[in-house]
């Protein structure tokens, strides 16, 4: 009989291993179970805390108040001034600005970067396109907030003769320049994922090769289109250095393109440092922190969803 | 299936159009490729413009030397040192973790189980956390909570030891942040092994244990190398997560202990592109430290390209 050689001392062994693996393999989960607590902690007083609601409660925080007496109410993100002011409208505003001008350069660009790259490029122009994609993607943000900064802040002030330098179309088209990667790849992805059956049968039914991308291969990816605009959304609100640098940081309530402009990302960024430590404007920066993950989350969860239907719908079909 | 462009013709001019396919896809086609060229320039502005106006500034003294006459001239040394001690103690942290987490959805678990789901769709989710949260949640509980509660418990009357900015905090909140990086790219190079491999060690009498350590690890090295080094590219990168975790405008030594403030890259270049009191006399310096940023995390990048599709290939071969 042979002797059993990795008996009972590596028994023990064996099991505290595993049990030691499936911990660790909590530690995501448990990360942004952490995330979520640690930041709504913070923000708990805005619901709770009578003497914070006095300055910032739900209700202060969305619609107009009237700060002096006698004067018109309106919304005003002011929280350093003697009565501090803490409406988030134009906060919103300006993060809903920027990231819809992002969104309004990446989308045409990228989708049309994947159309070309999945349905028209030959082998040696995708062995472009995708580099240059990854390039675009390793670059930082806070270098293609330099960039927004320091050249095209100039180029656009100069081609519209602006008085000032720094404006929400200029954090804008950078932040749609870090967008596009996210967008380009998961659109480019679901167009190559088509089954070859479809083309092919479209193909056989006699249509030329762009009828067959236009009619059938961008239909059936339009979901996966989709679920890479979500994504890139979720980006554009929450992206910080690009939009801190480059916005001009000031609060204004205006439908302007050439107007500075607040995102909820970049005041944290620029007010956290300077916030006295469990006051008031420190629970609303951790409220706007919360709603920022909060959207994500959900963007995030929606884009996926959309993602697996998808790869579960073609997945029987490509074999 | 929506209605094809085509179907408002009748069928004789359906044909005709049919059998003319390079004029019909020309339109298409021309915009398709005018959104890659506009890609193109735009990436060729942003890296010609870095390395036009830095290349000048790069020379052995700027890298060596710390900066002087608040920021206008001297080097970056000490940035340099703080983004690689950071990015040292990140990986640290992040790639025990990521491996092993790989491991147990790869190895011990079958993808469709809930707990498997809800891991998978949690690093998806990790991945899309806006950075700045990370920043929120790395005051709120590395340095508030964690360090807080350590300098209670340690140091019950001295000042903070622990429950300030410093580079372990920082590198932690970093490690979180890059965590499905390396989880994403493990598992990767686990899908590529064969099973032979596999059926073959346990086969032969191995424990699942061993040969996890023996067969498997090895094998995935590659593709742990890789991760470990997207995490280090992306990790120098960010900067609104150590912003209020340990990041410095400015110190005369360098982070030596755990709890040591640092200088970093990225910070150092917002900090001469938003605080500078002469913006012209810092930048050359500016333009010197964004190119080397970038070059760093180009390399770092490039190199991950090249082992993984070494790794494919010979998988590929084999």
């Amino acid at each position: 009989m042979a002797k059993y050689k990795f008996k009972p001392k590596s028994r023990i062994k064996e099991f505290i291993g595993e049990k030691f693996i499936a911990v660790s393999a909590f530690a995501a989960l448990i990360a942004i179970l952490l995330i979520f607590i640690f930041i709504f902690k913070e923000s708990l007083p805005i619901f709770f805390d009578s003497e914070v609601q006095q300055e910032a409660s739900l209700d202060k925080m969305t619609f107009k108040q009237e700060y002096y007496e006698g004067r018109e109410p309106k919304w005003a993100w002011q929280p350093e001034s003697k009565v501090p002011k803490y409406s988030l409208f134009p906060l919103v505003l300006g993060t809903l600005k920027s990231a819809i001008i992002a969104m309004l350069i990446a989308i045409p660009l990228s989708v049309g970067a994947a159309i070309y790259s999945s349905e028209f490029a030959n082998k040696k122009m995708r062995e472009v396109i995708k580099p240059v994609i990854e390039l675009l993607a390793g670059i930082p943000s806070i270098v293609m907030g330099f960039f927004a900064l320091i050249i095209l802040a100039t180029i656009i002030q100069k081609l519209l003769g602006l008085t000032f330098r720094l404006n929400v179309l200029t954090a804008g088209i950078a932040l749609g320049l870090a967008v596009i990667p996210i967008i380009f790849t998961v659109a480019e992805d679901a167009m190559t994922s088509v089954p070859r059956t479809l083309r092919d049968a479209a193909l056989a039914l006699g249509a030329n090769p762009w009828q067959v991308s236009m009619t059938v291969v961008l239909p059936a990816a339009l979901p996966g289109i989709g679920a890479g605009v979500v994504l890139g959304f979720g980006r554009a609100i929450g992206e910080t250095m690009i939009v801190l640098m480059a916005s001009g940081n000031a609060a204004i309530i205006s439908a302007s393109l050439t107007d500075s402009v607040r995102t909820l990302s970049a005041t944290i960024a620029a007010e956290l440092a300077e916030v006295v430590f469990g006051g008031t404007h420190y629970n609303v920066l951790f409220f706007i922190g919360t709603l920022l993950f909060v959207f994500t989350f959900i963007t995030n969860l929606g884009g996926d969803f959309v993602l697996n239907r998808l790869k579960e719908k073609y997945q029987g079909e490509t074999r | 299936m929506p209605a094809s462009p085509y179907s408002a013709l009748n069928r004789r001019q359906r044909l005709t159009a049919s059998f003319k396919p390079k004029s019909a896809g020309n339109i298409p086609r021309g915009l398709t490729f005018a959104a890659v060229l506009v890609i193109i320039i735009m990436l060729a502005l942003i890296l010609g413009n870095v390395i036009w106006g830095g290349a000048t500034t790069i020379t052995w003294d700027f890298l060596s030397s710390p900066p002087e006459d608040g920021m206008e001239a001297g080097g970056i040394f000490p940035a340099i040192f703080g983004t690689v001690a950071l990015v040292i103690l990140m990986v640290i942290a992040v790639l025990p973790v990521g491996v092993l987490t790989a491991i147990y959805l790869h190895e011990y678990t079958n993808s469709d189980s809930m707990i498997t789901k809800i891991i998978r769709q949690a690093i998806n989710n990790l991945a899309g956390v806006p950075s700045i949260v990370f920043g929120l949640f790395g005051l709120g509980f590395f340095i508030n909570f964690v360090g807080g509660n350590l300098d209670k418990i340690f140091y019950s009357s001295a000042g903070p030891v622990w429950g300030q900015p410093a580079i372990i905090w920082a590198s932690l909140t970093l490690s979180l942040l890059t965590l499905p990086v390396v989880i994403i790219s493990t598992e990767e190079a686990l899908r590529t092994i064969p099973r032979e491999i596999k059926d073959g060690s346990l086969a032969l009498g191995a424990s699942k244990l061993q040969t996890i350590r023996k067969i498997i690890l090895p094998q995935a090295m590659p593709g742990i190398l890789t991760g470990a080094i997207l995490a280090v590219s992306r990790g120098a990168g960010e900067v609104a997560p150590i912003m209020f975790t340990g990041a410095a405008y400015y110190l005369p030594y360098l982070p030596l202990k755990l709890n040591d403030q640092f200088m970093e890259l990225g910070y150092h270049i917002y900090v001469m592109a938003t605080q500078s009191p002469d913006i012209e006399k810092t930048k050359p310096i500016l333009y010197g430290t964004v190119l080397v940023l970038l070059l760093l995390t180009f390399v770092l990048n490039f190199t991950a390209v090249i082992i993984r599709s070494k790794m494919r290939r010979s998988r590929a071969h084999g």
